[in-house]
């Protein structure tokens, strides 16, 4: 019972949380370019507004379009739930593992594909055509990467695979999880529409992926189009801190303990952050037609991990 | 119950059947109306498929045996020999799936064949074509299974040749019956091999012989056995016929012949493989599972590159023939190296796939037949719009593309599921080369889903969404209603099978008990309302995915429409202020699949041809710019465009014995005659 | 890493807003609901309507780092459907009457407009050329005038924030 209600506040926290993440990324870009930027709780405000705002439709779009945010937020809510946070093991791990997770994302992202060509502007469908190239591309990668970590883990299960790390900290620096680290990484700046792949602040349009699909959307359809990016970026951040890194993830459902899981996921999540504005504002975008060279090294990367997986048994 | 139940019922059941086929084709002869015949064929399909499903049923369920021997007809070969295992069962129940909706439809989907084509012989051949493929998977010796399987390709040659004035329907019909008795040879020449000496060739027969064989003998049959049921398959480099056929036969006709026909080649592998022949080596699962894998790539790969609406559709079929082949390899390889629990797994996986298949595919060609119903057009950059035209056929084609998609929480996302978790163990076999092979494939797998997403994102967005590209999408018309019902009913099937995922698959466990060598007790391969794989090695709850989605949206909804603002207001299209919209505007369907096809062009190697008139008084002024790309399938290149001009060379020398000349003919006897008279005093000598 | 080390050699060199001469006046009576809704995140969308690019130059200046607009929650965003705000430039052109119309109809309420420049106001130089339909409060209605030819971005800010009534500083 305690462990259900801890699933569920943590998955409700995760919820609110996500866009303070994107917050802080942002404010991190902004004071790496010297310049004060907006606070981090700045996305709050934005969705606060955009909820207030009118919703303004093509006379083309159908009902896709207007049911296309509910199940873009909804399935990415479902992956937020099936992320373990604080405690392992979950009674939601039996609902569903890795996989499902990773398939849950891809329902999202076919939807905002399919709303992106429903008001039949060039934009949406340009936006629509690359991103489902970008995420079919990445896909093997990422089924490799989980199978990395599920090789020495035992398990897809996420629960099992963060309870394996933490009862054996040495497979946390072997090659296999480093290179599904790496691997994952890259994964992560192409799902979530990140530099190299996407630039997330562009305004001209042929540079767009993302968010040439969400041109047409307003008002509270917007927002939980952009709070569903969120939390997407939420979920990757959790991926790479919560199963490479397991450390200060509660065993035990403790008050003590689930204290330390929050400040560490708290502190992993900055990290990361910094990490990504950093990497952003390093790297320069790359071509369209460059990626799929990147999303090919991260492939390579999987499959050494698997391999290492393999041998390090 | 079992005992009560057999075998009386079984057999009056298996006689409805039969008598509804037959009459359905009868009636469809002697009607006299198109309308009349219609309702007929349609009622005699709809009768012996659902006494087909009963009797599928009763054995898979209660285990009611049921064997019939008719030694009087044919009696030469052995007689009429039809029992129902439950491997048999579970394919006549996937007959019946993909038959009933498929009938259904027939009636409103045929009315626009009245006059133009003859009803009659398409309802005949119809239920002749589901009588004979029912009895391919009941027939119990070598005899009947020739004769059925042969009657099964004769009868759906037919049917793809109803539309007989189409541009490219003979050219379908001659691929098709060229390759389907390719197969044929193949797969007569592997059941001759096990035909013991003597006068019987029952199943039961072969079996013992088998036992005889040495392993080199049964490696060939085996061979012999996967290119010829393969080529019924689709696997691929075999399949050729398959995108040919399909867009060239009615709709129906597609939907069963994709979604039913060609598991009849994965049931004659899996006839061979798990029954007749018994454990074999481990290379068999390889050489499956790498057939798979490239016929799932090569088939998505060149899915995704159609612009025409069906033979998008049956290069996907070739694909998921491909997933499912990579499951029975993956089962047949774990067999073989004694891991019975993941063997298991891994064929239930594969069984459960097919079945999905024929659910979601089965719907997209019924969808894909409304659309050309209402439009007159397949290729998807001539359509658009139909979203708001026809609403119950997009809603259907939406589920049934979400569902080939792999989406939750529909079947094709549990099926690729549990496809990717019964390869996973093998990944850290012991066995020299699996570890390899099975990364690789799960590679593939992986890269196919995605692909596979895309492909029909593409197929319902460009489809059905914006706005129409041509006059026939913008007069398209909402379905009738036996066809909306069919769809409609294959759409509910998607989502049962998914979630019902928790009763189907542990009950193809055992069914697969008892064969190749898997006696073993089955892992309980479902707690509660789980999934829950052999070792604990993971587990899901498609119903739970299912309602936690639903809730989610649920939510969602209801939280905004309390809390945000509610205003709406109707606008164009943003186009950055442009006056105006059209449909030249949108994207098309090769502009969609544009930036994978520059990705894989080293595989496409698509040839671009651009020719630009200009005014003969001056060149820098343009009259007309014309660009043609095409994209020759790989085996057709390298494969059979070789082949068919050697056979044709060869033709060609061969015409010179005809040569015309009476006295030439006369030598030809003569010579003849004495190398017969020269080998008979030969052999006697 | 030399990017690095030059970063943090620079530091923030955003400057302060000051206050500066009048140039922003008021078109038209502000709601102060919508001033309230929008006031700590406006999203704001530039319009080109036929200017010669002096004023834009400006305003690309104010998602620099030394005026950063985003320290206001003010930033720019590619769609009308997601802005709050339409940043008008030009001398309305006949070329561009109806887009910055359709602009404007593409905008969800509830929605303010600037206009930036002379030409915005009194169709600056151009007054009276056959190729201009009108200033911009002949087409869409503005709420805030931002004189110049062209204005400072500080000039530029200061009219944004005088249209959510953040200015002057309280």
């Amino acid at each position: 019972m305690v462990a259900w209600a801890v699933d569920a506040v943590q998955g409700l926290v995760a919820l609110v949380l996500a866009p303070g993440v994107v917050g802080l990324v942002r404010w991190l870009k902004a004071r790496l370019q010297s310049r004060r930027g907006a606070p981090p709780w700045q996305p709050y405000r934005e969705l606060r507004k955009l909820f207030a705002k009118e919703v303004v439709v093509s006379t083309n779009a159908s009902w896709l379009f207007r049911i296309a945010p509910y199940v873009v937020f909804a399935s990415t809510t479902a992956a937020t739930f099936l992320v373990p946070f604080l405690a392992v093991p979950r009674p939601l791990d039996a609902v569903g593992d890795l996989l499902v997770l990773v398939y849950l994302l891809l329902l999202a992202t076919v939807f905002l594909a399919l709303a992106g060509l429903d008001p039949g502007s060039a934009f949406g469908g340009m936006g629509s055509s690359r991103e489902m190239t970008v995420a079919a591309l990445a896909e093997p990668t990422i089924a490799l990467a989980i199978f990395a970590l599920a090789l020495s883990a035992g398990s897809t299960n996420l629960g099992q695979i963060v309870a394996r790390t933490l009862a054996d900290p040495a497979t946390a620096l072997s090659p296999g999880h480093l290179l599904a680290f790496a691997a994952l990484f890259v994964v992560m700046l192409a799902e979530n529409g990140r530099l190299p792949v996407d630039n997330p602040a562009t305004h001209l349009e042929l540079t767009m992926i993302h968010e040439a699909m969400v041109l047409e959307y307003s008002g509270r359809y917007l927002a939980l189009v952009e709070w569903a990016a969120a939390l997407k970026l939420l979920v990757f951040f959790s991926l790479l801190g919560n199963l490479f890194v397991p450390w200060g993830v509660a065993v035990a459902l403790t008050p003590g303990a689930l204290a330390v899981a929050a400040g560490s996921v708290v502190v992993k999540f900055v990290l990361l952050a910094v990490g990504i504005a950093v990497f952003e504002t390093r790297v320069a975008k790359l071509r369209l037609f460059r990626v799929p060279e990147l999303l090919s090294v991260s492939f390579v990367l999987a499959l050494l991990a698997v391999t290492s997986s393999f041998l390090a048994r | 119950m079992a005992a009560a139940l057999s075998p009386n019922l079984t057999s009056a059941v298996f006689l409805v059947m039969v008598a509804g086929y037959l009459l359905g084709a009868v009636g469809s002869l002697a009607a006299a109306s198109p309308a009349v015949t219609r309702s007929l064929t349609a009622a005699g399909a709809l009768v012996g498929a659902a006494a087909g499903l009963g009797l599928a049923g009763m054995v898979l369920v209660v285990g009611a045996p049921f064997a019939v021997t008719v030694p009087e007809l044919l009696s030469p070969g052995g007689g009429l020999a039809l029992r129902l295992d439950a491997l048999g069962a579970f394919f006549l129940l996937l007959i019946g799936v993909g038959a009933l909706p498929a009938a259904l439809y027939g009636v409103g989907y045929t009315r626009a064949y009245a006059g133009r084509y003859s009803l009659r012989w398409l309802g005949a051949m119809l239920n002749l074509f589901l009588l004979t493929m029912s009895l391919v998977v009941l027939a119990d010796n070598v005899l009947t299974f020739l004769l059925m399987w042969e009657a099964m390709s004769l009868t759906s040659y037919f049917l793809v040749m109803t539309e007989h004035d189409g541009a490219d329907t003979a050219a379908a019909g001659g691929w098709y019956l060229a390759m389907t008795h390719a197969g044929l040879a193949l797969i007569l020449t592997a059941l001759v091999m096990l035909i013991p000496p003597g006068p019987g060739s029952t199943f039961a027969e072969l079996r013992l012989t088998v036992a005889t064989l040495s392993p080199t003998t049964r490696s060939v049959v085996f061979t012999l056995a996967v290119l010829g049921f393969g080529s019924k398959a689709g696997l691929v480099p075999l399949h050729v016929w398959l995108p040919r056929a399909h867009p060239a036969a009615p709709s129906h006709v597609s939907a069963l012949m994709s979604g039913v026909m060609v598991k009849l080649g994965v049931y004659g592998v899996l006839r061979f493989a798990l029954d007749l022949l018994g454990e074999g080596p481990v290379w068999w699962g390889g050489l499956l599972i790498a057939l798979g894998a490239a016929s799932a790539l090569l088939g998505v790969l060149y899915a995704l590159m159609e612009d025409d609406l069906k033979r998008l559709l049956a290069y996907s079929t070739v694909e998921n023939v491909g997933l499912v082949f990579i499951g029975v390899g993956a089962g047949l390889l774990f067999a073989a190296l004694d891991h019975e629990a993941s063997a298991v797994l891994a064929l239930a996986a594969a069984l459960y796939h097919a079945l999905n298949h024929t659910a979601f595919k089965s719907l997209l060609f019924l969808g894909a037949g409304a659309v050309l119903h209402a439009t007159g057009n397949r290729n998807l950059n001539e359509l658009g719009g139909l979203i708001q035209r026809m609403p119950w056929t997009a809603a259907c084609f939406l589920v049934g593309a979400l569902a080939i998609g792999g989406l939750p929480p529909l079947n094709g996302f549990v099926s690729e599921w549990l496809l990717f978790q019964s390869l996973l163990p093998a990944i850290a076999s012991s066995a020299p080369l699996v570890p390899p092979l099975m990364t690789l494939a799960v590679g593939a797998l992986a890269l196919t889903a995605g692909l596979a997403a895309a492909s029909f994102v593409k197929a319902f967005g460009i489809g059905f969404l914006a706005l129409p590209r041509s006059a026939g999408a913008a007069a398209a018309h909402e379905a009738p209603a036996s066809m909306r019902v069919a769809m409609t009913a294959l759409a509910g099937l998607c989502a049962l099978f998914g979630v019902g995922a928790v009763v189907i698959v542990p009950r193809l466990a055992e069914m697969l008990r008892g064969y190749d060598g898997l006696t073993g007790q089955p892992a309980p391969l479902a707690e509660g309302l789980s999934l829950a794989l052999p070792g604990a090695f993971g587990g899901m709850s498609p119903p739970l995915v299912a309602m936690g989605l639903v809730l989610a949206v649920a939510g969602v909804w209801l939280a905004v429409r309390l809390g945000g603002d509610r205003r709406l207001r109707r606008g164009d299209t943003w186009g950055c202020g442009r006056i105006g919209q059209t449909a030249r505007m949108e994207y098309t369907s090769t502009a969609y699949a544009e930036p994978l096809r520059r990705v894989f062009a080293e595989l496409y190697r698509p040839t671009e041809d651009l020719t630009v008139d200009v005014h003969p008084e001056s060149r820098y002024f343009v009259q007309s710019i014309a660009y043609r790309s095409e994209i020759l399938p790989w085996f057709e290149r390298y494969l059979y465009t070789p082949l068919l001009r050697g056979v044709d060379a060869w033709a060609a020398r061969a015409q010179a014995i005809q040569s015309g000349s009476a006295h030439r003919y006369l030598a030809y006897l003569v010579i003849a005659l004495l190398a017969l008279l020269a080998i008979t005093l030969a052999r006697s000598g | 890493m030399l990017l690095f080390s030059k970063i943090l050699r620079t530091g923030i060199v955003t400057e302060p807003l000051e206050t500066g001469e009048t140039v922003v006046t008021l078109g038209r009576q502000l709601d102060t609901r919508v001033q309230r809704l929008l006031g700590r995140a406006l999203a704001v969308r530039e319009v080109d309507a036929g200017s010669c690019n002096g004023c834009e130059l400006e305003i690309s200046g104010l998602t620099g780092p030394v005026y950063d607009s985003e320290r206001f929650g003010i930033h720019f965003v590619a769609s009308p459907r997601h802005a709050d705000l339409l940043l008008v430039t030009g001398p309305v052109t006949r070329n561009m009457a109806v887009p910055l119309r359709k602009t404007w109809e593409a905008t969800p309420d509830p929605k303010l407009v600037v206009a930036v420049g002379d030409c915005a106001r009194t169709c600056g130089v151009f007054r009276g050329s056959y190729a201009v339909a009108g200033s911009v409060d002949t087409i869409v209605p503005v709420d805030v005038f931002v004189d110049g030819c062209p204005p400072e971005p500080a000039d530029i800010l200061r009219g944004l924030l005088t249209a959510l009534d953040r200015w002057p500083r309280r």
